[in-house]
């Protein structure tokens, strides 16, 4: 497993503190961030891939400073978005998958097999040659889960992936994050998503409230919203 | 172009993009220049020719026609009047030629095919240009017809709800906010993707 490390991590946007010193080091399998609205968990799973830069503090992953390593942590770790539509970017469903091999320079052959497994690991090869921006919500977050896992990254986040779909894409989704390979770190505020984790991190004004096991995690998380 | 690529293998979707770009605009030029209906009638045959090696269904093909029929319903009479029949006959055969070679392209080709033939054709010029720029520049032009399409869609809902259908304002600010603030997610996506310098 990937090694994920902050170090006394702060991000201050305009003037507002969202996250605050925060320490960590993230070596389980999978990790769930949780809290309120503005509690920072976006901010923090954005630092993971230099998305944000902290203010004050440093991020590493596997060793690599991510803000001076940006380009090889981000070869490291792969983002999936809350919302699947802004990460869509070719017409069709195997043109987006192959659009994130663009900059790996492979040969036809190796990007088109890796393009295959991708759409093949998420249930997608049906619908490769259907036009992306008409899929359903479910079907583009999975695309926009095979548009990452064709670059084969060690860790993916995924911020909310579940937060725009119905209950039944919503639980299609979450299956197959579940079966991931990869370290995975989801920010979500879908509860049932979080208790096969590992770890869970709770969140509140952009410290780190409660850091435990999913069962005393999210009942100290409901504890702390009721 | 969006949506439009039909998958096959027929002979026409595997030749090169690059080919396929460089016969299109000589077979529309040729066809601008032919001023014989004769000559128009050959280049009709070649197009059907072209359309049943791609094997693309008659339905699909005619779709990418229809549009253009409905301006020739209003451009042809008055080309008779002003310029006689044959004139008019001339005209509706060179744009439906030219309408349904670039039709057949878009049909036979992805639009990844045609941003690495955009890409090659650039690369002589890699000393001004980054040809990878430019590709990128044309997949989210591409990409952004479709996504403000929706966004105007849901604005023009949301001023309907309100009751405020006629409100220029209530269409253009939200519309504007929400393609500021898409470009922006868009922009963090590419980061994401590798697409960082």
């Amino acid at each position: 497993m990937s090694e994920i490390v902050f170090e006394g991590v702060s991000h201050r946007f305009d003037q507002v503190l969202v996250v605050d010193d925060v320490s960590l080091v993230l070596r389980e399998r999978r990790v769930g961030i949780v809290g309120a609205n503005g509690s920072g968990k976006s901010t923090l799973a954005r630092m993971i891939n230099g998305l944000v830069t902290p203010t004050a503090g440093r991020v590493r992953v596997d060793g690599l400073d991510v803000a001076r390593n940006g380009r090889d942590v981000r070869r490291r770790v792969g983002f999936v978005f809350t919302n699947a539509d802004n990460q869509i970017v070719m017409p069709t469903v195997r043109e987006d998958v192959a659009f994130t091999l663009r900059r790996h320079r492979l040969d036809r052959a190796d990007a088109e097999a890796r393009v295959d497994a991708a759409l093949e690991r998420v249930g997608l090869t049906a619908l490769a040659d259907r036009p992306a921006h008409r899929l359903s919500g479910g079907q583009k977050q999975l695309l926009a889960l095979a548009s990452v896992l064709v670059a084969e990254p060690a860790i993916v986040v995924a911020d909310e992936p579940t937060t725009l779909l119905d209950a039944r894409n919503a639980r299609r989704v979450a299956e197959h994050f579940a079966t991931l390979d990869q370290q995975l770190i989801v920010v979500s505020h879908q509860l049932e998503l979080l208790e096969d984790f590992d770890r869970v991190i709770v969140m509140d004004e952009g410290r780190v409230v409660v850091d435990d096991v999913p069962t005393a995690a999210l009942d100290a998380y409901r504890a702390l919203i009721a | 172009m969006i949506g439009v690529y039909h998958p096959g293998t027929s002979l026409v979707h595997r030749a090169p993009a690059l080919a396929k770009l460089g016969v299109l605009a000589a077979l529309v030029t040729a066809v601008a220049l032919i001023g014989s209906l004769a000559w128009l009638g050959v280049a009709s045959v070649v197009v059907v020719v072209l359309f049943v090696l791609s094997r693309v269904p008659v339905r699909i093909a005619l779709r990418q026609v229809a549009p253009i029929l409905w301006v020739l319903a209003f451009a042809v009479p008055v080309q008779v009047i002003f310029g006689g029949w044959e004139a008019a006959a001339v005209m509706a055969l060179r744009l439906v030629i030219a309408v349904a070679l670039a039709g057949l392209y878009s049909l036979t080709t992805p639009v990844s095919a045609t941003l690495d033939a955009m890409q090659a054709l650039l690369r002589p010029f890699r000393r001004w240009i980054d040809p990878d720029r430019v590709g990128l520049a044309l997949a989210l032009t591409i990409r952004c017809v479709p996504l403000l399409a929706e966004l105007v869609r849901e604005v023009m809902e949301a001023r309907k709800a309100r009751g405020a259908e006629g409100s220029v304002l209530a269409l253009a600010v939200p519309v504007i906010v929400r393609a500021l603030r898409t470009s922006e997610h868009l922009g963090e996506a590419l980061i994401a993707r590798g697409f960082d310098d």
